[in-house]
């Protein structure tokens, strides 16, 4: 039965996507829209094919941006996460701040860290920082504040101390919440870097989306898109494996409780 | 050291506890005490304030006046001496069994390998064995609360609180973790204080009851149940066994 389930939770989603590729396919060779306005599957997946060889150092590059930003952000949301939940004034100080900075459109801020930092990999780094690093901020203080007050007497019960609390109960009760906040960070921070690459730079899918989109190949603008989609999906499940080989437990736990 | 100690056969003594919460009293001057090996239910209606006597006892609660004496010394809003289990497992779900029973002597201070060495043993005696290496979620209810009370007993041996442990489980499997528990507390030295609003799980258990009055909590009936041991099922049908629970039905 569960088995059943798990087959039909596939197969619906990916049936529907054949079915929508399909249409797109047909309305485009039907004529209904024209072929330089959007290109078919068929063509981006040839053109793909075609582009691939020479887009390696730009994806290396994305990549490089935001896997970096992605592991600085998990350094900055735990060292902010586990002050702001150990000193209340400070949680009290910083929240807010930090929840009106995720509204400034980071296109505005952008252009002004290229100007500040150049057109070297830092300025993309931090843009990729600033998308990812909420998320994780977040989901970690959800996670940290959301442990049971019982267990948590329980261990003053038996004279723990508030660090062996932390280590023992509270750091790893917010795990899951934390992995949940990762996977939400892990597909962005490709987007991230994608655009702090827009403005401007040598290497990177962002400046190779541009470059095409300037020449209007849009079916290799497009190709540029399923490979950004691929990479972000790459992050998401690698995340998923981590989360799987750091704690088996979580993911069986989810499966039972459903 | 014990011989001229008067009083060395009781291991837990409360005296007077009165206890506020906001202008409502909660518990106006409890008193009882828990003999070596001795089991004793406190036995009240839910809301009564039966859990704040343990918050007391454990040391997590002060009261406004009255003393906890444990072994003669006073603990008093001091924690670290006894500890309690809930009708909430409190498992941690990362942890193995074996490591969430671990859990006190790690606090203690203990290395994580030694602990699991100390812990081993006991498994055959809670009826836990072949479990050691299991999560939490792959235990049903029963032998989860199971493993909740070897957690309990690790960290203090000789006395144990445990507050309506059974309350969350289905009447066949409670019926199950009673003869369960009165076989495992044979094999141990343990005193034991059970919080319960379930007559018939207090008659059958213990060897003495306090029946404790609704809100503001006071102890108004200690009942001595002289039943013999070990006890089995046909008890719960016997005369002596419905002649108490008339007895303690007519105070509450």
């Amino acid at each position: 039965m569960k088995r059943l389930r798990n087959i039909e939770n596939s197969v619906i989603p990916a049936v529907f996507f054949a079915v929508l590729l399909i249409i797109w396919q047909l309305s485009v060779d039907m004529g209904v829209i024209r072929r330089f306005v959007l290109p078919s599957p068929m063509d981006i997946g040839s053109t793909l094919i075609e582009i691939l060889p020479n887009m390696y150092n730009h994806i290396f590059v994305t990549l490089i941006e935001a896997f970096s930003g992605f592991f600085i952000s998990i350094l900055l949301a735990l060292v902010l996460a586990i002050l702001m939940d150990s000193v209340k004034l400070v949680k009290k100080a910083i929240y807010p701040i930090l929840v009106v900075s995720q509204t400034v459109p980071l296109i505005v801020l952008a252009p002004l860290f290229v100007m500040w930092f150049g057109f070297g990999m830092l300025p993309k780094i931090i843009v990729v920082v600033l998308v990812c690093f909420f998320p994780i901020l977040v989901s970690l203080l959800d996670g940290l504040s959301s442990v049971d007050k019982d267990i948590i007497n329980l261990l003053k019960s038996m004279k723990a101390s508030s660090l062996q609390i932390f280590r023992l109960v509270k750091f790893p009760a917010a795990m899951v919440s934390f992995f949940s906040g990762l996977r939400i960070a892990a597909t962005y921070s490709i987007m991230g870097a994608v655009i702090g690459e827009w403005l401007g730079g040598r290497a990177g899918l962002g400046i190779y989306m541009t470059r095409v989109r300037n020449s209007y190949a849009y079916d290799k603008t497009f190709a540029v898109v399923v490979v950004i989609i691929a990479l972000s999906m790459l992050v998401f499940y690698l995340v998923k494996l981590t989360q799987r080989l750091v704690m088996p437990w979580s993911i069986e736990a989810e499966r039972n409780r459903r | 050291m014990t011989t001229y100690r008067s009083n060395h056969e009781i291991k837990l003594e409360l005296k007077q506890i009165y206890k506020t919460f906001e202008d409502t009293p909660v518990l106006e001057g409890i008193s009882l005490q828990l003999k070596n090996k001795e089991f004793v239910s406190i036995l009240g209606p839910s809301g009564s304030g039966k859990s704040t006597i343990f918050n007391i006892v454990s040391g997590l609660l002060k009261p406004d006046s009255g003393e906890v004496i444990i072994e003669g010394e006073s603990y008093t809003g001091k924690t670290g001496r006894v500890s309690y289990m809930y009708q909430k497992d409190l498992l941690l779900p990362w942890c193995r069994v074996i490591d969430n029973a671990s859990l006190p002597l790690i606090i203690k201070g203990m290395k994580k390998q030694q602990a699991r060495e100390t812990v081993s043993p006991f498994f055959s005696v809670f009826g836990l064995e072949g479990f050691e290496y299991k999560y939490p979620f792959q235990l049903s209810g029963g032998m989860r609360q199971r493993a909740a009370l070897l957690r309990t007993y690790m960290f203090s041996k000789d006395i144990m609180l445990l507050d309506e442990p059974f309350g969350g489980l289905d009447a066949i499997t409670r019926a199950k973790m009673h003869q369960w528990l009165l076989g495992v507390l044979q094999q141990l030295e343990a005193s034991v204080l059970f919080i319960t609003h379930d007559i018939e799980e207090a008659i059958y258990l213990s060897d003495r009851i306090y029946i404790i009055s609704e809100r503001p909590a006071a102890v108004y009936k200690e009942i001595v149940i002289n039943l013999e041991r070990p006890r089995g099922r046909a008890l719960l049908t016997s005369k002596e066994f419905m002649d108490l629970k008339a007895e303690i039905l007519s105070l509450l």
